[in-house]
């Protein structure tokens, strides 16, 4: 995706830019004109080309800075238990949003820990939580190759960035030099509240109104091993050598 | 029970000093504010930007102390672990950084940019969005660095306080790289029928959006 994006951009702007140049060059009167405005386009978009890499890497210096101290100070944080503490918070929110994970099943555990660490903000920590935690739902779903309704509830809000202090939003605007990087704090934190609000809400109604796909929920809560009942069904695959 | 008292009587001193410090200042500035009085006074924007400049020194000091004092965290060396990783995570964005604001560079000098937004202003005008945020928009589902070094075009070219900057933070900070996050984690567990998750992420995104450009504009900020 990202590489047609790429190649798509840079052709596009290449070619209005040649466009723009060619058009401002049949303006001028004489040839030599012609030549030195199309010249000194060229060099414009070149000069820009390197100043901007430029600009990058330099941004990246200080972003240097910046996001040692934060992560740090997160790093403590994570040590402290916080996130555990976070867990206690919202478990009783959470349990009520994903009706076909019991509430003892490791899924649930795994999908707590990692929404308290998105909210927090500790991106390395929340993505393998996040991977165990389909893994574990997985375990529930019957058919292997189709999303269950609590798998796309756990995307909804992990997508909506339940992130409480956007820090690295902060340390960008002090670095290109805003008069108060935190004013945009409470903003954010309203506008935040409405995606995760809208984007699982989104989930919650769609899933009532499409129905849901077949689970192990009853299984489990008989007490099987739902390991057994996956190797039943899965067809014979080809060893890949 | 005793680390339980002792906790609450930590705390207890810590909101003590935290608050007399917050009195105090608040009345030395009336006084200085009583001889040469500038700006009118509204008292919750004057509200809403002490407690935003405050937030960060704060949140540093009451983690860093919750963790020393209650949990018995090697704070210190806690901290140089983590500020590793933060330095390995500023050099990963270093090429997604240049990839995308060289690609910005062609557009502005090559003057793509500017017949993009004499394109979209009669769209972006009805709705009220100004028109150099469209590019973060659309990028901001499919690519998280990407839209990052958008953001930070768009903080120095139009500077991070003026509304367009203010729209991008808002937007950066309530939305998420969601097509990255639903092909990560289903195609970790070999999940191919996604279903309605694209649309309802998405429309978790939107909300966002919609909700930045709308209180982005009626929020009253402090500069």
């Amino acid at each position: 995706m990202m590489n047609h994006v790429f190649i798509i951009l840079i052709a596009l702007g290449l070619i209005v830019g040649m466009f723009n140049a060619l058009s401002d060059a049949m303006k001028a009167d004489t040839l030599e004109q012609r030549l030195e405005i199309l010249k000194t386009r060229g060099k414009n978009i070149t000069d820009s080309v390197v100043n901007m890499a430029q600009t990058a890497v330099e941004l990246c210096l200080d972003y240097i800075a910046m996001m040692a101290l934060w992560l740090g100070i997160m790093k403590i944080a994570d040590e402290s238990g916080l996130v555990k503490s976070l867990v206690a918070l919202i478990r009783p929110i959470l349990v009520r949003l994903f009706p076909r994970v019991p509430a003892d099943h490791p899924a649930m555990g795994a999908m707590l820990m990692n929404i308290a660490a998105n909210m927090l903000g500790l991106d390395n920590a929340a993505t393998p939580m996040g991977l165990k935690a389909m893994k574990e739902l997985q375990t529930l779903n019957a058919e292997k190759e189709t999303a269950t309704n609590d798998m796309i509830m756990f995307l909804a809000i992990n997508t909506s960035s339940v992130t409480l202090i956007p820090f690295t939003v902060f340390l960008w605007r002090a670095n290109t030099g805003s008069v108060n990087p935190f004013a945009i704090l409470v903003p954010t934190l309203i506008a935040t509240s409405c995606s995760t609000i809208g984007g699982p809400a989104m989930a919650h109604f769609l899933g009532k109104f499409l129905g849901r796909t077949r689970d192990y929920y009853d299984e489990f809560k008989a007490g099987k091993d739902l390991s057994k009942l996956d190797d039943d069904k899965e067809e014979d695959q080809p060893v890949k050598l | 029970m005793m680390n339980r008292n002792r906790t609450k009587k930590y705390l207890f001193i810590f909101f003590f000093i935290i608050t007399a410090l917050f009195a105090w200042t608040v009345f030395a500035q009336d006084q200085a504010q009583a001889e040469k009085p500038k700006i009118p006074f509204n008292p919750f924007t004057s509200v809403m930007d002490l407690v935003s400049q405050w937030c960060i020194p704060l949140i540093i000091f009451g983690i860093a102390f919750y963790a020393y004092a209650m949990k018995k965290v090697k704070v210190y060396e806690a901290f140089v672990e983590g500020a590793k990783e933060g330095f390995n995570v500023a050099i990963r964005i270093i090429p997604y950084l240049v990839a995308i604001l060289f690609i910005i560079g062609i557009f502005r000098a090559g003057g793509a940019e500017k017949i993009f937004i004499r394109m979209v202003k009669p769209i972006t005008n009805l709705v009220g969005v100004p028109p150099s945020l469209l590019p973060l928009f659309f990028i901001r589902p499919l690519s998280g660095a990407g839209a990052r070094a958008v953001m930070i075009d768009i903080f120095n070219h139009h500077g991070p306080d003026s509304l367009d900057g203010l729209i991008a933070s808002c937007v950066q900070g309530s939305t998420e790289t969601t097509f990255y996050v639903i092909a990560v984690y289903l195609g970790s567990i070999g999940v191919r029928r996604t279903r309605y998750a694209v649309p309802a992420c998405l429309f978790g995104d939107l909300c966002g959006m919609i909700a930045s450009v709308v209180i982005c504009k009626f929020w009253p900020w402090p500069f």
